[in-house]
């Protein structure tokens, strides 16, 4: 599974009145008026840039650095000091540097004041090319020069197209869908496969060429056709009188074209039964209009162009994925470009002709492809292909639908600014080499682009935690004089994230609790609260702390088969706690072992509501120490320290090592990687059993020989990998601390999930 | 699903049948004339059952815009048959063959004519009319006035319009259509008239030199041993039938750019009225004014793909600009569309070879009746993109064979 940072939700913790319905609407208006500073960020620090000149839009490409806050954890020096009033570490935070890539598309009428926008605030004065490539590129070749100074070096369209396309295919989860037109969600995205090759790409311009992709530099054109984008548009003014393709498409989706072609049944007088032909097939496109005399209606004529070029190219693409026995194309190109319209007469298309043998597909960020593979070419030496990359859903405006009808609110979107923006990750993002099957595994449980339900039902939950979210981030920097104003810029931002959410449900892919989460963090990150819970986190461990050894005495204390109990309902208990409920805290503070005595009596009693522990207490009792546990811990403080840590002693006692596995970065109260690197000190220097620390992840799993996976906690284990197979024994725990879920699921509130698996041999 | 009537009790014995076993003998009787059949006897209402079909023989092929009908015109008929023959009969031979057209749309294509054919044992004439189907109702409304059910043949049709005008052809003319499926017609029709050649001449023929436009000409081409082939007909649609032998074909696809769209779109575009008047103003037009070929992007070849500069990158692709768009004729849009429409068909002609393993690519359907642009087009564009590979061939009688499958059809029955 990814190593991201995945939090459960906590709405339950902040469940106060959350955000305001008037910022709602107006985000989309307003993003037309955005000042340049906000599209072309970051341009103190660009450099390789790069730029795709198509036929009626402009995409630009830079490369940047981005200076932000991260919170650091640093252990104290304790000896000699009076551990009962200090803090267990400090928390400091720092600026870091982090590499960013900046994609940013517009119409070609607004070029010469980009470029004079780049121009007055280019910094880096060491670029002196700039990397072109589309059509266009030869026409601006000389206003790219004389305006910003850089000298123009053209690359060849094709292999920025495929170039941009690997790089996608690869980094950016959920970028394929397949599009369905009579379901609640039009987009069906695919999980990302670690192997993308051989693919078909049909690239629908003004004309059409098709291009069979094998490897990461071989690439084929096996064959095309004029009958493309410009022929609809060309075709398509001379017909209707109508000069732009937008509007062509909006006249082609109000149409009729049964009006203008010749159907099987016009010839036939109904179905051609011999051959199974349906008598609403098209037997003749245009056929009826072979008279002089008679008036066909723009829209009629649009619908019916359109009908005949589509299907035309899905039949082509079709033979040329015959010949060469493949079954996946990808289409891009300015006749796609997100509008539904072509994209369902071309799913259409591939799947008449093919029977339903080839899959047509269709890519979020195909505008940017051309734009992304010159950049590379660009970028070379700066290797970006070595790095993982992931999509920063703050600074990104996700896949917009451009029809009308679909989306009416769109319409203003369409001509102005989109952007996409790339962080470089830390670390690539790798499988767990235990995943039963790695190419099959969808870490979300529930699909939200799919479950309109429980869709509406997230979207609130986030939206009326948000503004304790706001306050939680202006908290956590009390010296910091800006800190209430950035927290309403993130309030607003992400409050405008969640409106666009609900109207396009997969602008960022497949809308996951998890991609909500994750688009708050990038959020919060982008107006510098790296971690809010910081302080919050940096008590409780401390509190824990104190009581580990009380918890610890107290279960040496019991009897082997009632301790295994009593550890598993000390990880459930912890699990409980969760950060914002004030109650909680206090209790917390003066008697923080009594809360977590609370905590375990308000647990369902056995049987829960998913309940393998008999399985597992026979498999402690009668089968041998297992090699090794990799364990995904879930909160700080009280979860970590009295829940997790306890049943890592046990196991450790069994001989079974352990790996700790925590978030990399930070994610409300989840316990991070430095966190826990000082939390598991300060316990081995408590408790003897307690003693190696091992870092690293993929690699140890697989050294260890890991042959038990124990995962903790809603988002880890209910929000995500749920339904995950592994090739080894896996244990999954959660407490249901939301009830609108755990009615879901059949249960109450504090219901218990304990599902033991092991794989069929 | 293939019906056929018999002579004298038709009106109730319409049936089915499969498909195997019928109409294999009229090639048959072509090379080796079956004795037993038709002797000069009397033929008509009390002709024995059976033995072979009374005239007049017909084969329709009712397709989305055009009706084709063959006409078989006996040339051995005897004074004592002369004078049997029922009136109206008489009046339908003569008015066939007297004329080269009929009413203000019906066209007899005389420079088709097959002479001194022998068919079933009878020696004749074969005539290849053809008129519009907007014109059938007023075609079965000939057929009432005059009484053509009385002579109580079959009429044996083919074509989409064979079901469509079913109910019409018996409640206005009082007719009982036997349907025959297009594509067995179709084949069968090719094979058959290939094998009688057209007049001492080749039916099929091909174009030499295609890629060189001072040295392309048309030349005879043998299609002795026939499969496997392509076959390509285009008529207002387009049909692509991979043909193994005479009875083992599959239709692996069809589009609906053909001969239809051409015509449509230029009524649209142009005004014009008639695919003649296309085709016309085709041939003086420019395709290159409105396409947007490989040069005008690139600047020449597109090496990288082996593009050459001539080839169209984007059909209507001038189109996109008002400018170009004002600036284009008629004639120029005509040729865009004729080119246009050619080119796909060739295109996905040529995958369709390619995929089924075929060298051979004929391409019949009236589309390409008094249209040598598209017939050299096709023939061009296969060898070149196939660099030589495939073959492009022609038949004479373009868009007759549907019906001439159907009057075999007919008389195989027997």
């Amino acid at each position: 599974m990814p190593m991201r940072p995945s939090k459960e939700w906590v709405a339950i913790k902040m469940a106060e009145r959350g955000g305001r319905g008037s910022g709602g609407h107006g985000s989309l208006d307003k993003s037309i008026t955005l000042p340049p500073d906000e599209i072309f960020r970051n341009l103190e620090n660009a450099k390789r840039f790069a730029i795709d000149i198509g036929g009626s839009l402009t995409k630009l490409a830079y490369y940047s650095t981005v200076q932000h806050k991260v919170a650091r954890v640093r252990s104290f020096d304790h000896s000699g000091k009076d551990i009962e009033h200090e803090p267990l570490y400090e928390i400091s935070v720092q600026e870091e540097i982090t590499a960013r890539l900046h994609f940013i598309k517009f119409e070609n009428t607004y070029i010469e004041t980009c470029l004079d926008f780049i121009k007055d605030h280019l910094v880096n004065t060491e670029t002196k090319v700039i990397k072109a490539t589309g059509g266009g590129a030869y026409k601006f070749k000389d206003l790219i020069e004389k305006k910003l100074g850089l000298k123009v070096d053209k690359e060849d369209v094709m292999t920025c197209l495929i170039k941009g396309c690997n790089f996608v295919l690869k980094n950016i989860p959920h970028e394929v869908f397949a599009y369905q037109k009579d379901s609640d969600t039009e987009f069906r995205f695919q999980t990302n496969h670690p192997n993308i090759f051989p693919y078909l790409l049909v690239n629908i311009g003004s004309g059409v060429s098709i291009v069979k992709v094998e490897t990461e530099d071989k690439f084929e054109w096996i064959g095309g056709s004029s009958i493309g984008g410009g022929t609809f548009w060309g075709l398509g003014a001379l017909l209707t009188k109508t000069k732009k393709f937008d509007e062509l498409l909006q006249l082609a989706s109000k149409g009729q074209h049964t009006n203008v072609d010749m159907l099987v049944k016009d010839v036939y007088g109904g179905a051609y039964q011999t051959l199974g032909l349906s008598g609403n097939l098209i037997a003749s496109s245009f056929g009826k209009s072979t008279t002089a005399d008679k008036e066909f209606s723009k829209e009629d004529m649009a619908k019916s162009l359109l009908h005949m070029i589509s299907n035309d190219i899905g039949q082509l693409a079709c033979l040329y994925a015959k010949l060469h026995n493949l079954d996946k194309i990808y289409f891009g190109g300015f006749f796609i470009r997100g509008h539904p319209v072509t994209m369902r007469t071309i799913t259409y298309s591939i799947n008449f002709f093919s029977k339903g043998e080839v899959q047509a597909l269709f890519l979020r960020h195909e505008g940017y492809l051309g734009a992304i593979g010159a950049f590379l070419k660009g970028a070379e030496q700066d290797n970006p292909n070595q790095y993982s990359w992931g999509e920063n859903y703050a600074g990104s405006s996700g896949l917009m639908s451009t029809s009308p009808d679909v989306f009416p609110m769109q319409r203003t979107r369409s001509g102005t600014f989109d952007m996409f923006e790339m962080d470089r990750l830390e670390r690539p993002l790798v499988n767990l080499p235990l995943l039963k099957d790695p190419s099959t595994y969808i870490p979300d449980t529930v699909d939200l682009t799919d479950d309109a339900m429980a869709r509406k039902y997230w979207l609130t939950c986030f939206e009326e935690a948000l503004d304790g979210v706001a306050k939680r981030a202006a908290a956590s920097q009390p010296d910091s004089i800006d800190a209430s104003e950035r927290a309403e810029k993130f309030r607003q931002k992400y409050w405008n994230k969640l409106q666009t959410l609900r109207q396009q449900p997969f602008a960022y892919g497949t809308l996951t609790v998890r991609s909500l989460l994750d688009t708050r963090e990038h959020c919060l990150n982008e107006f510098n609260f790296p971690d809010p819970y910081s302080k919050v986190k940096q008590k409780e461990n401390g509190i824990a702390l104190k009581c580990f050894q009380s918890v610890i005495e107290s279960l040496d204390s019991l009897g082997w088969e009632e301790r295994q109990f009593a550890l598993v309902k000390g990880l459930l208990a912890g699990n409980v706690f969760d950060w914002g409920a004030k109650a909680v805290s206090d209790v917390l503070e003066s008697e923080p072992q009594f809360g977590f005595e609370e905590a375990k009596s308000k647990l369902q009693e056995r049987p829960w509501l998913e309940d393998s522990y008999s399985q597992w207490l026979e498999r402690l009792k009668e089968g041998p120490p297992h090699k090794c546990a990799l364990i995904f811990a879930d909160n700080s403080g009280i979860d970590i320290i009295l829940g997790v840590f306890p049943f890592v002693r046990e196991l450790l006692s069994r001989g079974t090592e352990v790996i700790l596995a925590c978030n990399s970065g930070p994610a409300l109260n989840d316990v991070t990687y430095s966190e826990s690197l000082i939390v598991t000190e300060r316990i081995a220097a408590m408790d003897p059993v307690i003693h190696r620390l091992d870092k690293g992840l993929a690699v140890l799993v697989r050294e260890r020989e890991t042959d038990l996976v124990i995962i903790e906690g809603m988002g880890r284990a209910i929000h995500t990998n749920y339904y995950a197979a592994l090739k080894c024994e896996s244990l999954k725990l959660a407490v249901i601390k939301n009830s609108w879920l755990a009615d879901r699921l059949g249960g109450k509130i504090f219901s218990v999930i304990f599902k033991y698996e092991v794989p069929c041999k | 699903m293939i019906c056929w009537l018999m002579v004298g009790t038709w009106a109730a014995s319409l049936q089915s049948s499969p498909a195997a076993g019928t109409g294999q003998c009229c090639s048959e009787v072509q090379s080796r004339p079956r004795p037993t059949v038709l002797s000069g006897g009397t033929r008509g209402l009390d002709a024995p059952l059976g033995n072979s079909e009374i005239f007049p023989w017909f084969g329709l092929d009712i397709g989305g815009t055009l009706v084709k009908l063959v006409y078989f015109e006996p040339k051995d008929i005897t004074a004592e048959e002369e004078e049997e023959e029922v009136e109206n009969l008489k009046s339908i031979r003569k008015y066939l063959t007297s004329n080269v057209a009929y009413g203000s749309t019906g066209i007899r294509d005389v420079h088709l004519e097959l002479k001194d054919l022998t068919l079933c044992g009878r020696k004749g004439n074969l005539h290849f009319i053809r008129f519009p189907t907007h014109d059938m109702p007023a075609f079965i409304q000939m057929g009432s006035e005059k009484h053509f059910s009385s002579l109580h043949t079959t009429l044996c049709a083919t074509g989409g319009g064979a079901y469509k005008f079913e109910q019409d052809f018996r409640t206005m003319g009082d007719l009982q259509l036997c349907k025959l499926d297009e594509l067995d017609c179709l084949i069968k029709g090719v094979l058959y008239i290939d094998s009688v050649g057209f007049n001492g001449r080749s039916e099929c023929y091909y174009f030499e030199n295609p890629t060189d436009a001072e040295r392309c000409q048309k030349l005879p081409f043998n299609l002795e041993n026939p499969y496997p082939l392509l076959l390509v007909n285009i008529g207002s649609g387009v049909s692509i039938l991979a043909v193994y032998s005479k009875e083992n074909y599959k239709r692996v696809t069809g589009t609906s750019l053909g001969g239809g769209t051409f015509f449509g779109l230029c009524c649209l575009l142009t005004g014009c009225s008639t695919f003649e008047e296309a085709l016309e103003m085709a041939s003086h037009g420019d395709s290159t004014k409105v396409d947007k070929l490989v040069r005008d992007i690139y600047g020449g070849d597109y090496e990288r793909f082996g593009l050459p500069g001539w080839a169209v990158a984007s059909s209507f692709g001038n189109m996109m600009s008002k400018e170009k768009r004002e600036s284009v004729s008629k004639e120029d849009l005509a040729r865009a569309t004729l080119v246009t429409i050619t080119n796909n068909i060739g295109s996905i002609a040529r995958m369709c070879a390619l995929n089924e393993n075929i060298n051979r690519v004929v391409f019949v359907g009236n589309f390409l009746r008094i249209n040598t642009i598209s017939m050299r087009l096709l023939a061009y564009a296969l060898d070149y993109w196939s660099k030589g590979q495939l073959k492009a061939l022609f038949l004479e009688h373009e868009g007759y064979f549907g019906a001439v499958g159907a009057l075999l059809e007919l008389l195989g029955s027997a």
